[in-house]
């Protein structure tokens, strides 16, 4: 109880699952709900789940303990956010897709990013005369460093989806 | 099932969930229900601005505890509601505001009077709604009311298209509300209130600090509760009415303008029971030195509420008065009891060191305190008294002592100066056998005064009693204390005469000099059939203390 009632600060990402009525205004109301509290969102990713009329969104948040306890109570608060699950880091799996698109007319660049892909367990999807978009998978760590490898040769836009993930086991979020 | 029109079936869904009286002004996008209402066997009240008509249904929910409703076109029309909602929502009030929109199909183009008051609205509604089949209205309007008086309470906003309106279809008024993600919880953790009983009766200078929230609950085991622990109690402004304040255990409202006792207690209480209250800041001073040896028990319906502002110790999610009731039976039952103690006994201390001074009045003008002491001998005890927003809303607040709960209606959490005249004629009209007085100040009485045409005209007699220092006085006292004099926009100067403005609008107009003419205005006033508003000039340099600097702790409390 040192320090009175003002919170502690430990910086830390969270991954936050979801699951929301799949209705319009539902992500416009997540996302103001974030904007006013003066919560940071670093990444939302929305979609359809295998019922219908609901949709699951993933969130990643920076911050200490504190505030993502009251992330998790404000989304709680919202009527058409029906749960909501702070997944465990070491327990999930966790996805981030990247679309990067690599301008070059040099046979020997291509050859080297082709390698890269490879390595990189990625796919090219598309082939022009001056550029490649190249298909990457993983977690975001593992995008930050392949497009950090292929920024030297190039790259001209990139997309990247944010994260989706799911906790390991036959456990779900709506159990 | 029933062939109708949507507009009609808007007023039948109104009626089933039993509405006595709708606020509000017609406009273009909401001529169909406006015509409909034509026929209602309830009373439609026409406000003569759109925020006063949020403002009526938000008293009259404070008043009565049941949903207040308002009605408005759309665009402006619904624009200018938005503060009346915000107040609500800051406040946990039931109010259902209704709005006309414009066609299906011209939604998203700029329509003439097109505001999209869906978005405008979602962060000061509990629950909003847009209807796009007019066979969807039965049941939006069920949930709306169900979402807006449950759980914690607050308003909700329903947005008609004006083509939903004159659709016809079978309607199914049947029907349960199932909503997945809104699940209120009532009843406390048994394990909770165990500890939360053990810490009371060990305590040795336990507290309670009573919110809003108490009130709402209707939470009268609070009193039982201090009396079995023998608790000294505080409430915040919005808890004012929670415990009768001629109570011997009652300290007063606890904050920015606290009493002192209030402010002097909490700070040396070893347990403080925080019962729906949210910390705020005008309530706590700066966190930092918000009790900082008292170990805090805090009771809320909204676990959002738990930890937002302030740590606790003991969390407990769910109903006050449940909790209470469930404390004070544990507490009972164990046989246990708090040692005697001479803590009670602060209170009686604390106030012989600080007695009031502001009452002692040898300038030309009567004192704020002596005026309002005044009021409290004139009025009959379960009078609903409503305030305005700055010096008016802490002297009513430290000097009109209340005894029942919903009896003291004000503008805790927005702060909506112009909020008390319109909340006053909710009011009334929620209780039509009471009498309902609006504490007023110049500045805040001239934002909504136009509403006193709807108070003459629909025959909803209120009494306003203006303390008029010709200054936003808030604001001049802040510029006065720590903007050195300089009054920047804060003189209003003695305009307008509001004797002749009340007259005006057929009302009573009465200006008073001395508190003998105070006092007959006011008996006066309540005799009679028709909205007063009593002009009571008072000094510009008035003060209202004690007072917090903001971001200062409550020990720093300045008393005069």
């Amino acid at each position: 109880m040192t320090g009175g009632r003002e919170t502690m600060k430990m910086q830390q990402d969270y991954v936050i699952a979801t699951l929301v009525e799949n209705k319009p205004g539902v992500l416009y109301e997540v996302a103001n709900m974030f904007r006013r509290r003066n919560f940071n969102i670093d990444s939302i990713s929305v979609g359809p789940t295998e019922t219908p009329d609901l949709a699951r969104m993933t969130i990643t948040v920076q911050g200490d303990e504190e505030t993502i306890e009251q992330v998790v109570k404000q989304l709680h608060k919202i009527i058409d956010v029906i749960k909501v699950s702070i997944l465990d880091p070491g327990n999930i799996v966790m996805r981030e897709m990247a679309l990067v698109k690599v301008h070059t007319t040099d046979a020997k660049v291509r050859t080297d990013v082709m390698q890269y892909v490879n390595i990189f367990r990625g796919h090219i999807i598309d082939v022009a005369q001056d550029c490649l978009i190249v298909e990457i998978t993983g977690d975001p760590e593992k995008i930050d460093a392949f497009i950090d490898l292929l920024r030297p040769f190039g790259v001209k836009e990139v997309a990247r989806t944010g994260i989706t993930a799911l906790s390991r086991g036959g456990k779900a979020i709506r159990e | 099932m029933v062939e109708m029109s949507g507009a009609r079936a808007i007023v039948e869904s109104l009626k089933q969930q039993k509405v006595k009286h709708v606020f509000g002004i017609p406009g273009g996008q909401v001529l169909p229900l406006c015509d409909e209402l034509y026929d209602a066997d309830f009373r439609s009240i026409l406000a003569r601005h759109e925020q006063c008509a949020a403002h009526m249904a938000d008293g009259y929910a404070r008043a009565s505890g049941c949903p207040g409703v308002c009605i408005s076109t759309s665009g402006p029309g619904a624009t200018n509601l938005v503060t009346g909602i915000a107040t609500a929502y800051m406040d946990s009030s039931p109010v259902i505001a209704i709005t006309g929109q414009v066609p299906r199909m011209m939604i998203g183009k700029d329509a003439f009077q097109e505001a999209d008051i869906i978005g405008i609205t979602m962060p000061v509604t509990k629950w909003n709604a847009q209807v796009r089949n007019a066979k969807e209205i039965p049941k939006t309007i069920m949930t709306a009311f169900h979402i807006a008086s449950t759980g914690r309470p607050g308003p909700v906003l329903l947005d008609f298209p004006k083509d939903v309106q004159t659709e016809t279809c079978e309607m199914e008024f049947a029907g349960v509300i199932n909503l997945r993600g809104y699940k209120p919880n009532y009843d406390p953790h048994p394990l909770q209130v165990k500890k939360a009983a053990e810490l009371l009766v060990k305590a040795e200078r336990p507290m309670a600090l009573l919110g809003g929230g108490a009130i709402i609950s209707g939470a009268q085991q609070a009193v039982k509760l201090a009396e079995l622990l023998e608790m000294p109690t505080a409430t915040t402004l919005m808890g004012k009415g929670s415990i009768p304040e001629d109570h011997p255990l009652a300290v007063g409202m606890m904050g920015m303008h606290g009493t002192v006792e209030a402010n002097k207690l909490v700070q040396e209480s070893d347990v403080l029971l925080v019962v729906g209250a949210r910390f705020s800041d005008r309530t706590t001073g700066k966190l930092e030195h918000f009790c900082p040896e008292a170990t805090i028990i805090h009771i809320d319906i909204d676990a959002a509420e738990i930890g937002k502002n302030a740590k606790v110790d003991l969390p407990i999610v769910a109903d006050a008065n449940i909790t209470l009731k469930r404390i004070y039976e544990r507490i009972v039952e164990s046989q246990t009891k708090r040692e005697q103690s001479t803590w009670v006994n602060r209170i009686s201390e604390i106030r012989s060191q600080n007695s009031n001074a502001s009452m002692n009045s040898n300038s030309d003008y009567l004192k704020p305190a002596t005026i309002l002491s005044e009021l409290r001998k004139v009025l009959p005890l379960k009078t609903i008294v409503t305030t305005e927003v700055g010096q008016n809303q802490m002297w009513a607040a430290l000097h009109f002592k209340v005894f029942e709960p919903r009896t003291f209606i004000s503008s805790g959490g927005l702060g909506t100066m112009g909020f008390g005249f319109p909340a006053a004629i909710g009011a009334k009209v929620a209780r039509p056998d009471t009498p309902v007085v609006d504490i007023a100040g110049d500045g805040s009485f001239i934002m909504t005064e136009q509403d006193l045409a709807t108070s003459v005209i629909e025959h909803i007699p209120v009494i306003v009693v203006i303390l008029n220092n010709s200054m936003l006085g808030m604001v001049a006292q802040w510029q006065r204390l720590f903007y050195n004099r300089r009054y920047s926009w804060s003189k209003l100067g003695n305009l307008p005469d509001f004797v002749k403005l009340a007259e005006a609008y057929g009302a009573n107009g009465i200006r008073v000099k001395s508190l003998t003419e105070f006092s007959s205005a006011v008996k006066k006033a309540l005799k009679s059939e028709t909205t007063t508003v009593i002009d009571v000039p008072i000094s510009p340099e008035e003060n209202v203390f004690p007072k917090v600097p903001a971001g200062a702790g409550l020990k720093d409390m300045m008393v005069s």
